[in-house]
């Protein structure tokens, strides 16, 4: 069991079924389980902005809708994020690779980074950064849970000191 | 002939399908022409009519419930989010289709000019790998708009019709964004 293995747990048990992705090293694995999960429906996406679109469509079809992603797909998505999800009150769990924190090697992560938390707080998005993976599985349940009952998105952010730390 | 008229084609032909319709004008054009709980009006996200489209078509495929999706999208739009035509491709989305209303302009802003004159966007389509795209000019009759010919072809498909610029004066869609999600959801679950 390691820091993938408990995110892609709490995903199960929060029934998570539709799920769209652009990459991020940091979520190789995570990606790898939900291909091989006939459960769950992956979408890999050309843009983050058109995964919250799809994650909207497949909501009204009663999928229960998740995307994975860097924080730039955060930056690609401000419109779509307000003038849509928030708009009409769709709900999605956003799982963000946080890249440009400590342990970053490459200095283009570093300016969106910075920017990550400002960003959701302007767009008034609930969110929680994620330390520790023995508090991952909960965590994406309850973020779903409240996701669904307030339909807003909301984000949980894996900074790059996350994934390297075992489960206890 | 203009986009109003397209629309006004395109619904004559269906029954029970679920419509998402572009921002903007052609959502007004859509809610008067025929307003039905079959209807998603997208008020704010150029670009995401398809997608939306995309995400519905797939979510019924899981529930093999096997009602059409037709997406009113237009040809500004699709430009702003091109990857999208790519993505509908690559999952075979088979109950979908795609009426791209191709006037060359962005029609809600004034008509300026799209880049869609300068190419084919039929062409680009079958170059992505789609079996099913059909050009329709409509500029001067919208008769060839016969939705039963394609409603029974399996998609991901897309209908590429021409038409002039120009807008009507179709008043505010009268639902708030909630209403008209919450009475779209309720139509899907029937």
């Amino acid at each position: 069991m390691d820091s993938t293995d408990v995110i892609y747990n709490g995903l199960k048990e929060a029934g998570i079924n539709f799920i769209v992705s652009v990459p991020c090293a940091n979520l190789k694995k995570l990606l790898e389980l939900i291909d091989e999960d006939d459960d769950i429906r992956h979408v890999p996406v050309t843009r983050e902005e058109e995964g919250f679109g799809i994650c909207a469509g497949a909501y009204m079809g009663g999928m229960k809708p998740a995307i994975l992603m860097q924080n730039s797909g955060l930056g690609n998505s401000i419109n779509v994020l307000t003038s849509l999800m928030k708009l009409y009150n769709f709900p999605v769990l956003m799982i963000i690779s946080h890249r440009g924190t400590f342990g970053e090697g490459i200095c283009g992560q570093v300016p969106m980074s910075k920017a990550t938390t400002k960003i959701l707080d302007s767009m008034d998005f609930i969110y929680e950064k994620i330390n520790y993976p023995n508090e991952s599985t909960d965590k994406i349940k309850k973020a779903w849970n409240l996701a669904s009952i307030t339909e807003e998105p909301i984000a949980l952010l894996f900074e790059i000191s996350y994934w390297s730390r075992s489960v206890e | 002939m203009k986009r109003y008229d397209a629309i006004k084609k395109i619904v004559e032909g269906l029954t029970d399908e679920l419509i998402i319709s572009n921002i903007g004008i052609p959502s007004k054009e859509l809610h008067e022409i025929k307003d039905t709980s079959c209807n998603f009006y997208m008020l704010g996200s150029m670009g995401m009519a398809t997608p939306i489209g995309l995400g519905l078509s797939l979510a019924l495929e899981e529930k093999e419930d096997d009602r059409k999706i037709i997406v009113i999208d237009g040809d500004g739009s699709v430009l702003m989010n091109f990857g999208e035509l790519i993505t509908v491709y690559a999952q075979d989305a088979s109950n979908l289709i795609i009426a791209l209303i191709d006037n060359e302009a962005y029609g809600s802003t004034g008509s300026q000019k799209t880049y869609s004159s300068l190419i084919n966007m039929s062409n680009i389509a079958r170059s992505i790998g789609y079996k099913e795209v059909y050009y329709i000019d409509a500029k001067d009759s919208v008769d060839d708009i016969d939705m039963s010919k394609y409603l029974n072809k399996k998609g991901p498909m897309i209908l590429h019709i021409k038409v002039n610029a120009g807008n009507s004066d179709a008043p505010n869609i009268k639902y708030t964004p909630s209403q008209i999600k919450n009475r779209f959801i309720k139509e899907i679950n029937k």
